[in-house]
């Protein structure tokens, strides 16, 4: 048996809603599969599971808010078994066992207490009785219970992200990164002559779809060369750095209306660039339309913001606790640079790292920023 | 004697004025009973009426209560329009024979050809520290029978306007005055003329329970919505007024809306007119409830005499707002 509880979805978040079920008992789930809405400060998310198994029992109903941790759900290894598991051996086969106690019956849905308004309206929206709590006597599901419950999924259907919740969030995370990690920030103004040529030629035969935008090639950079510099790609909580095995990089997406969130990009050093574009721009649909999931949100083991064409020449990032770093590009725009002995016009990005001093020091960072430089001057090994 | 210029007035002078009325209007009508002449009544509503209608029309009558409401019901059969009184319900048993088996069968039994235009009216009810013989509610008795009519008037309004109305029905009616509320004033609608002896009434509007009560129960059901207010639970009080035949379309239409429902009942809760509504709900609400039906009847004891035993005997207005809260806001 697998127990699904209520995932942090955040480092300060203490407890979540559970906005919507999308499975049933009876259901089989696999790692990875979506199988709820949990609200949070950051607004509704999808979370997935990392069970195996048949859904044995959903343990809170839908609209319900309990502290991380708290289970909510069973999930079986296989289909339930209908008898006891087998039990030891015992020490003293010889003497007489006493008839072990009947094992306790699943609850038919017939068992439930539910009042007789709160089972007809029940029934008229198909709601399952399991999945709620009832708050009548002896905890019978009341009309208000299932009323409640019918009134969720038109809140979920608008999913997305609450604008005064989000805020406060960001204020949160910002405000605990700017009091505890002692910053240090470099940049770097990077030629982009060549990576713009080969942009230019590897997009001209090709649909509007299926271009590249410079963005791929700046976080491929910053991703790959993550891999010189692995201590910026990591956590550090509890006083220790840890580490990340693998590099995902946070994306860092602006909201319409304000706000903003940084998915994470799932081995981001390892993707072709076609699938970075494809992945940036899935998750920039996904995180405006809502739909993130669990894994996306709290995956990160780096950011990386890019500010895009009408963004500012260069920015200073604050790195998103508990990461350890954050890489930042401005506007690509064309800029006097000395190339040789002559000032030329080129386009150029300014490049910009912060990072936690308490894990590496301005050293590495500037090894780190040098190669992102490199990295850019060969786009073809991209 | 004339009627009181001010519309502020008890429940017993409202009867009074109720039986006047009648009397002033209806030459057919006359009252009889025990101790209703000289003494004035035993709870003294008849005070005053034999000086202003004489003995023809406010007759005394022997303590034989089958014998006299037998006498009414051949007058009311005759043509006349008798309002008899009976002391007490449990005196009423006395003549159980004359109502049961002639009041409310003559009219069917003659196939029609006889009406029984006939007002009994009678005390009801415990709270006056009068022991086991006068204190009891067996109005539910009553509202067993078909062909009659039962009301049961909780207020000074109804209690003033429920006779002339009564009086009115060809069949006979029985009013249960409880003796609780003899004493209550209350100021009357001076544009008011007449009542229904057909609906209940929601005496106060609430949401979250429904209590129905009659009679002295309203008061003690009102009370009891106070209590639940202070808690944040808004009670509805349905007065039954009519307690046969039974309004069930105001009483389901006011527990469908709350979903709950407390019934207070001053009889014995077995075989209870609170158990009569109860299955009514459970019959054709059970899917409009959200908590099993309750009730709050008396204790199922003789009325003891010692006071504080009489009021643990009765329905009090704190164990109602406890059934009450029990079922919206159970721990």
């Amino acid at each position: 048996m697998g127990a699904f509880r209520m995932p942090a979805l955040g480092a300060d978040m203490e407890s979540g809603t559970l906005v919507e079920w999308l499975i049933k008992p009876g259901d089989t789930v696999k790692s990875g599969d979506v199988v709820a809405v949990v609200e949070t400060q950051k607004g509704a998310i999808e979370v997935e599971c990392f069970e195996e198994g048949v859904v044995a029992s959903l343990a809170i109903g839908q609209g319900e808010t309990v502290p991380i941790g708290t289970l909510l759900a069973q999930i079986g290894a296989e289909a339930p078994e209908p008898t006891q598991p087998h039990a030891p051996p015992s020490p003293k086969p010889a003497q007489p066992q006493p008839a072990p106690p009947p094992a306790p019956a699943p609850a038919e849905p017939s068992r439930i207490r539910a009042s007789p308004a709160a089972r007809r309206l029940a029934a008229e929206r198909n709601i399952p009785l399991a999945t709620l709590r009832g708050t009548g006597i002896d905890g019978a599901i009341t009309l208000a219970d299932v009323a409640a419950a019918a009134a969720v999924p038109r809140r979920a259907a608008a999913r997305g992200f609450d604008a005064v919740e989000m805020r406060r969030a960001i204020a949160a995370a910002m405000s605990c990164s700017k009091r505890d990690i002692p910053h240090y920030y470099l940049s770097e103004t990077i030629d982009l002559t060549a990576a713009l040529a080969w942009l230019e030629a590897f997009n001209a035969p090709r649909p509007p779809t299926e271009r590249l935008l410079p963005a791929a090639l700046l976080l491929k950079a910053a991703a790959l060369a993550l891999r010189n510099t692995p201590r910026l790609n990591g956590t550090f909580e509890d006083g220790e750095y840890r580490p990340s095995p693998g590099i995902h990089a946070g994306w860092a997406i602006a909201l319409r209306g304000g706000g903003l969130v940084a998915p994470a990009i799932r081995d981001t050093d390892r993707r072709p660039l076609p699938e970075l574009m494809a992945a940036i721009r899935d998750l920039v649909r996904r995180a405006r339309g809502g739909g993130l999931r669990l894994s996306e949100l709290t995956g990160g083991t780096v950011t990386v913001t890019s500010l895009g064409e009408r963004g500012a020449e260069s920015v200073t990032g604050i790195i998103y606790p508990p990461q350890v770093a954050i890489i930042g590009f401005g506007r690509v725009s064309v800029r006097p640079m000395v190339i040789g002995d002559a000032v030329a016009a080129r386009p150029a990005v300014t490049a910009s790292l912060a990072a936690d001093h308490r894990v590496t020091d301005g050293h590495a960072g500037g090894l780190y920023l040098a190669t992102v430089t490199r990295l850019l001057q060969t786009p073809e090994v991209l | 004697m004339t009627a009181p210029s001010t519309t502020a007035m008890t429940y017993r002078e409202a009867c009074k004025q109720g039986i006047r009325d009648a009397l002033l209007s209806e030459p057919r009508c006359f009252m009889m009973g025990e101790d209703i002449g000289r003494y004035g009544g035993c709870y003294a509503v008849s005070k005053g009426l034999l000086d202003e209608f004489g003995e023809v029309r406010i007759r005394d009558t022997p303590l034989s209560e089958n014998g006299f409401t037998g006498i009414g019901i051949g007058a009311a059969m005759a043509g006349l329009r008798p309002i008899v009184e009976i002391m007490t319900i449990n005196f009423s048993l006395l003549a159980l024979d004359q109502i049961v088996n002639n009041a409310a069968t003559i009219p069917h039994m003659s196939g029609g050809q006889f009406a029984v235009p006939l007002v009994i009216r009678m005390a009801t009810g415990g709270g006056r520290r009068v022991a086991a013989q006068h204190s009891h509610s067996l109005e539910g008795w009553y509202a067993h029978v078909p062909g009659l009519r039962v009301l049961a008037p909780a207020t000074v309004e109804d209690a003033r306007f429920m006779l002339p109305a009564a009086l009115k029905d060809p069949n006979p009616v029985l009013i249960f005055e409880h003796v609780m509320l003899y004493n209550v004033e209350a100021t009357l609608d001076p544009g008011l003329r007449e009542v229904d002896i057909d609906h209940a009434r929601i005496r106060r509007p609430g949401t979250d329970v429904s209590l129905i009560a009659f009679g002295y129960g309203v008061t003690k059901a009102l009370a009891a919505a106070e209590l639940l207010a202070a808690d944040g639970i808004s009670a509805e009080v349905l007065d039954l007024r009519v307690l046969r035949p039974l309004d069930s379309e105001t009483i389901l239409a006011s527990v469908r809306r709350t979903r709950r429902c407390v019934m207070v009942d001053e009889a014995w809760r077995s075989g209870s007119l609170a158990a009569e509504i109860g299955m009514r709900i459970a019959e054709e609400a059970f899917f409009e409830l959200d908590a099993p039906p309750r009730r709050v009847c008396g204790a199922e004891v003789p009325m003891p005499y010692a006071p504080h035993l009489e009021d643990a005997a009765l329905p009090q207005p704190e164990g109602i707002a406890a059934a009450a809260r029990g079922l919206v806001r159970p721990a």
